[in-house]
């Protein structure tokens, strides 16, 4: 692994690391849900780094992609109602 | 104070794990007994490029059928929950916003296009990275997206669950006619191996694969229009 692509690894990594952080401090619902589908989309760049294209396809499409929005469908159910 | 120290303790104790596991890591410099077999063998074997699908679809069939079984009752289970909330179709609907041009205008030009790439994902997994199982998500994210525009969409409840009756039993057939006329179940070998990297190749692979992504897709798009036709109490 050349040095470019370890630096950009790191980088990754702390991303990751940070959008978790961001997902479950609560700020706003919303945001955590963003967030958690940020973690999924740079986890899905790190396994093409790591030579893992169909693992990446998949962590893309469902990680970040339905679950997103899986969590937003069920986020305006849970607004729609009367009592939380 | 005593769940904060708990949590500390814990974290403590985890990254005392994953840190001796780091500093012991080695890098692999050649491909263990398993891997060095699949990377030798797998194009005399199967003729499929990808060697991730060869694995998935034929030396490890077997786990992919229980992994579709498992799928199918995930959607199974999620429509049999969401019964009891559906909204009967006899009273008018609470009528949704209105997706607004942008959203319209968009998903009728993307729609199209994300159902093509799903299509191209599953039919060309044994020549490019991608296979059933990623072309289905993508197909049900196509699905996704109509019904974010319009949530009172329906596609024939029957159409759906045709098309996924229809292709888990073909999967199940091909893999039997793969014990019938060759090496075992599900093995790909019961169609030419045709020349490597061509689209019609690798057997049986594509075919399976197609068969994977349209079940998947369906399963996906069903969950989909459950949840969307469920009523909140």
């Amino acid at each position: 692994m050349s040095n470019v692509m370890f630096a950009m690894s790191l980088l990754l990594a702390a991303a990751m690391i940070g959008s978790a952080y961001v997902a479950i401090s609560g700020k706003s619902l919303s945001i955590s849900i963003l967030a958690a589908g940020a973690v999924s989309l740079f986890a899905s760049v790190m396994f093409v780094i790591l030579a893992a294209p169909d693992v990446a396809m998949t962590e893309a499409a469902i990680g970040s992609g339905l679950t997103t929005f899986l969590f937003f469908f069920v986020l305006g159910r849970v607004r729609g109602a009367k009592d939380d | 104070m005593i769940k904060k120290f708990a949590t500390l303790v814990l974290l403590v104790g985890l990254g005392a794990m994953f840190s001796s596991l780091l500093l012991g890591y080695v890098p692999d410099t050649e491909l263990n007994f398993t891997a060095r077999y699949y990377a030798d063998n797998t194009v005399t074997d199967t003729g499929a490029a990808n060697i991730v699908t060869a694995i998935i679809v034929t030396y490890r069939g077997l786990d992919t059928l229980g992994e579709v079984t498992v799928l199918f009752l995930t959607a199974t289970i999620v429509s049999l929950i969401l019964s009891q909330a559906r909204r009967s179709d006899a009273l008018p609907a609470r009528k949704p916003l209105a997706a607004g041009e942008l959203l319209e205008t968009g998903s009728r030009l993307l729609i199209p296009l994300i159902l093509l790439f799903g299509v191209y994902v599953f039919v060309g997994g044994h020549l490019t990275p991608g296979g059933g199982f990623q072309g289905g998500a993508i197909v049900a994210s196509a699905t996704l997206l109509m019904l974010l525009t319009n949530p009172l969409k329906r596609v024939s409840h029957r159409l759906i669950s045709a098309l996924e009756s229809v292709s888990g039993l073909f999967y199940v057939v091909i893999g039997i006619l793969g014990l019938v006329f060759a090496g075992g179940f599900l093995d790909n070998r019961i169609l030419g191996l045709g020349t490597f990297g061509a689209l019609f190749s690798a057997g049986a692979i594509p075919v399976i694969y197609t068969l994977i992504g349209l079940k998947v897709g369906a399963e996906f798009s069903s969950m989909m229009f459950n949840l969307s036709k469920s009523e909140d109490h």
